[in-house]
């Protein structure tokens, strides 16, 4: 029998969508929320439906439902925002998910060459084999941020 | 005596102008308007022009030397068609820009980058995001309704246009030149 270190162990929340669950590393959560408003404007991003408000930021929704179980969802009970990086910045992308997030700690097994881009790892717990999500391939963004100093998100007006 | 509690510099604010687009609200700069004109006074001074690749111009509008085009804003964000009452003719560039109407002119004290999921031509589009009144408003780029290849392009009709004109009216007068000369 094997025992593992602590230091191998690491936290993940795990995230419901329809049947199946996903996990992403904990350090990646900024909150999970109930559903709000979403605001729609024009654009030409398919992965991005629409804005939230959420402590007076505004969070894109990208629901990855599609990508993932193969069609989006038709109902939502909460949405787990997290912290999506951009090179040398980071900024919040809500997650529509159907069920309660639970957070776990536990070992995680590195992807294979064979795993989609959307895989950073697997996780095996209570009985279920769990892909761990990365989000940068997951959800949408500029092909290449320049490792320049990020700009304040927020910035007051200057007329 | 208790000294002056140290007063918090008041949030710097921007005007804006409130605006529909076949229902969807947006908002600009008022400093980015320069005329806001009804439909009707366009009659008269503005030309048909017809560029297949670019359907959300059909007018454009001569002042002084510059051309100025009419972007329909509906056909632009691909929003369905609506009826447009008013043009804002946009200061520092050459469009003017058919909408529905004005919602009202208020002041926003924030504006958030438009988040990097979007990573299409609407970053070209908008300055960014605002929030008023708990509802999230899209604030336009007054210089992103028509890139440089498109003005290139209309700009490239019109001259295209004003010589088959000018050579059509060579050709009359030549027939009538021949004619007299008969």
């Amino acid at each position: 029998m094997t025992l593992l270190n602590e230091t191998d162990l690491q936290s993940f929340v795990l995230l419901r969508l329809g049947d199946r669950r996903f996990a992403v590393t904990a350090t990646q959560i900024a909150e999970l929320v109930a559903p709000s408003r979403v605001f729609r404007f024009p654009h030409h991003t398919s992965e991005v439906e629409g804005v939230i408000l959420r402590r007076g930021r505004i969070v894109p929704v990208c629901d990855v439902a599609e990508k993932l179980i193969g069609n989006g969802l038709k109902s939502r009970r909460f949405y787990l925002i997290v912290q999506r990086r951009y090179g040398s910045q980071t900024e919040w992308v809500a997650l529509p998910v159907t069920g309660d997030c639970e957070l776990i700690n536990t070992e995680m097994t590195l992807p294979s060459d064979t795993d989609a881009p959307h895989v950073a790892g697997w996780l095996s717990h209570a009985g279920d084999v769990i892909e761990v999500l990365n989000l940068a391939a997951l959800t949408p963004g500029p092909t290449e941020i320049a490792p320049s100093p990020a700009p304040p998100q927020l910035q007051e007006v200057r007329p | 005596m208790r000294p002056l509690s140290p007063t918090k510099p008041a949030p710097r604010s921007e005007q804006i102008i409130l605006f529909r687009v076949s229902g969807q609200l947006f908002a600009v700069s008022s400093a980015s308007v320069q005329e806001v004109r009804g439909i009707d006074s366009l009659s008269g001074v503005a030309k048909e022009i017809s560029q297949p690749s670019l359907r959300k111009v059909k007018h454009v509008v001569r002042r002084g030397e510059y051309s100025v085009y009419v972007v329909n804003a509906a056909m632009h964000f691909g929003l369905p068609p609506a009826p447009s009452a008013l043009v804002f003719v946009l200061r520092r560039t050459r469009t003017a820009l058919l909408i529905d109407g004005i919602e009202k002119m208020t002041s926003m004290t924030r504006l958030q980058a438009l988040p990097l999921a979007f990573c299409h031509e609407e970053r070209e589009w908008y300055r960014g995001l605002t929030a008023l009144d708990q509802t999230v408003v899209p604030v336009v780029k007054p210089d992103g309704f028509l890139t440089p290849e498109e003005l290139f392009l209309l700009d490239a009709s019109l001259s295209q246009e004003a010589d088959a004109k000018r050579a059509a009216e060579r050709i009359a007068e030549d027939e009538q030149d021949a004619s007299i000369t008969q």
